[in-house]
């Protein structure tokens, strides 16, 4: 998983080759610290198929405005920095992460 | 076939780790059964002050976390998986839950409540677009924005003043005339001092607006009857809970708002289901109510489970025949029919008798139907069934009854 932040989002998410998850947390969010070992797990499995990001939201906050995330956990995909594919809410459940990366994954 | 518990709790919210806590230390093989991380609604509160014992500073996720760390050092599983379905009447109860099916001798349901949804319109497409119903999960992302808190009971008013720490501008919609509000007394006056809440009276929302991410929301007054647009980039909704029991629907007695009907030892109308925390009919729904609840219900449960043992082990499992005399200890001449039998048993040996005091023990009164007005009474069971019974307790019909 490569911590994104304000600095390199452009780069490491939008530029990049492929489809790439990205992972929008805050410490401050239950849920998500509770999805974050999953998600990890995640990121090992499927490595090398999809590309694996987070964003610590709470020093990110404008960025994540920028990207229509106002609500944690949220689990976005982009290809070629568009965003593709969305998780959002409190029900999210790692089967359904699961689900979708297996959807994007080369 | 998987294990059977002595104790299932479905929901590690307070009252399910409540219920974990006491049913482990009890020494019942006790799971606790919880979709995602334990601590429930409580732990998505930052200020929790409320607590008996734990003051200003402690935090609902700090408090939850304890509770769950007692609950697993008492020895208590915990198992991560949604309860799916319930299977509640035979013997073992079945929980089927999405990864796996589990049993148990008796169930505590504690899957506590939901945030209720306005229904308006833009209310789901908006939801983590600005639409929230926990303010300590997305408060800070709302920094320097501004947001509205619809409702006034507790919870809206205590998380409103938590989001003035983060938002620009907090206003507060009240469905109610100026001035009144649902909370508690003195949360509502330091509510009305605290200079960074605004109010909008006499208001709800009709709708939430907005393409990608809330913009505004439109508000009546509902006394002038008059309509605004507000704008607004987040909209915080605290309007009450509603229970998650739509799977006791038909299983359960329920109350007509779908709320568990339990009795003061929080049992259900079902034998060995017992109901613990927000999702019980009861008048306040806070952590200290969910973890008495909790106490009780594994207490309860703890007394079901063993008097179940008993029952089985010494009247249904025996090949041979088995009396047992029901009789209420207060009674003398009652007690002195009792024995009668223990006489007629002298010499016996394919015939066992169980003496069961009848005022205590809640099981077999349920189970029987038995009249304690009517004590003694003599069953006899064959083969884990009743075969005959017997009011007016003599030699002589006992030696009838036996043969
Ligand atoms: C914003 C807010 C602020 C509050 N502030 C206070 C306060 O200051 N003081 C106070 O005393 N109380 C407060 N409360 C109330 C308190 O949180 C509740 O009364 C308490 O949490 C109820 O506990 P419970 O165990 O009954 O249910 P819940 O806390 O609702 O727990 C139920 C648990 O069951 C789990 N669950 C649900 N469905 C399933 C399923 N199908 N399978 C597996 N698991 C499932 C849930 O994930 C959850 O963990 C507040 C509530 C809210 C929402």
């Amino acid at each position: 998983m490569i911590a994104v932040n304000k600095e390199n989002f452009e780069q490491e998410v939008l530029q990049a080759d492929g489809v790439v998850m990205v992972d929008w947390w805050g410490p401050k969010c239950e849920h998500c610290m509770e999805l974050m070992p999953s998600v990890e797990e995640l990121a090992g499995k499927y490595q090398g198929r999809l590309k694996f990001c987070s964003v610590d939201t709470s020093g990110n906050r404008r960025l994540a405005i920028s990207q229509k995330v106002l609500g944690l956990p949220a689990i976005l995909f982009y290809k070629d920095g568009q965003k593709i594919g969305e998780l959002a809410g409190q029900e999210i459940q790692p089967e359904d992460i699961e689900a979708t990366i297996k959807q994007y994954a080369k | 076939m998987a294990d059977v518990y002595d104790l299932l709790i479905l929901g590690g919210g307070p009252g399910g780790l409540a219920a974990g806590i006491y049913g482990a230390r009890a020494k019942l093989k006790t799971g606790i059964i919880e979709k995602g991380k334990p601590g429930g609604q409580a732990a998505t509160t930052e200020e929790l002050e409320n607590y008996p014992g734990f003051g200003p500073g402690t935090t609902g996720s700090g408090l939850t976390k304890a509770m769950a760390d007692h609950a697993a050092q008492f020895g208590a599983d915990f198992i991560k998986d949604t309860v799916a379905a319930l299977d509640l009447t035979g013997s073992p109860k079945k929980v089927k839950g999405k990864k796996g099916e589990y049993l148990a001798k008796a169930v505590i349901f504690a899957l506590g409540a939901e945030p209720r949804m306005l229904g308006v319109p833009g209310e789901g497409k908006l939801r983590g677009k600005g639409v929230s119903y926990c303010a300590t999960c997305d408060a800070d992302l709302f920094t320097e924005l501004d947001v509205i808190v619809v409702g006034s009971g507790d919870a809206a008013i205590e998380e409103a003043e938590y989001l003035t720490r983060f938002a620009e501008n907090v206003t507060i919609i009240v469905i109610h005339e100026e001035g009144k509000v649902d909370a508690n007394k003195v949360s509502a006056e330091r509510a009305f001092q605290d200079p960074r809440l605004n109010w909008k009276w006499n208001s709800i929302v009709k709708s939430i607006n907005g393409d990608e991410l809330v913009e505004s929301v439109t508000l009546k007054n509902i006394k002038t009857g008059t309509e605004e647009e507000f704008s607004t980039n987040g909209v915080f909704i605290f309007i009450g809970t509603q229970p998650k029991t739509e799977l006791l629907q038909g299983i359960v007695e329920l109350s007509p708002q779908g709320y568990v009907l339990t009795n003061k030892k929080m049992e259900t109308n079902l034998e060995g289901v017992f109901a613990a925390g927000d999702c019980c009919d009861k008048y306040l729904r806070q952590v200290v109510t969910a973890t008495a609840d909790g106490a009780i219900a594994a207490f309860a449960a703890e007394k079901y489970i063993r008097e179940t043992e008993l029952w089985e082990k010494e009247v249904l499992t025996p090949q041979h025949p088995v009396l047992v005399a029901f009789y209420n200890p207060t009674d003398m001449a009652g007690t002195e029919k009792v024995g009668i039998i223990d006489k007629f048993m002298q010499g016996k040996d394919n015939l066992s008798l169980v003496k069961v005091d009848a005022t205590r023990n809640e099981l077999v009164k349920k189970r029987y139907r038995l009249d304690t007005g009517k004590l003694p009474v003599v069953y006899l069971f064959q083969q884990g069934e009743v075969k005959a019974s017997l009011e007016d307790i003599n030699m002589k019909k006992i030696q009838e009854l036996v043969k």
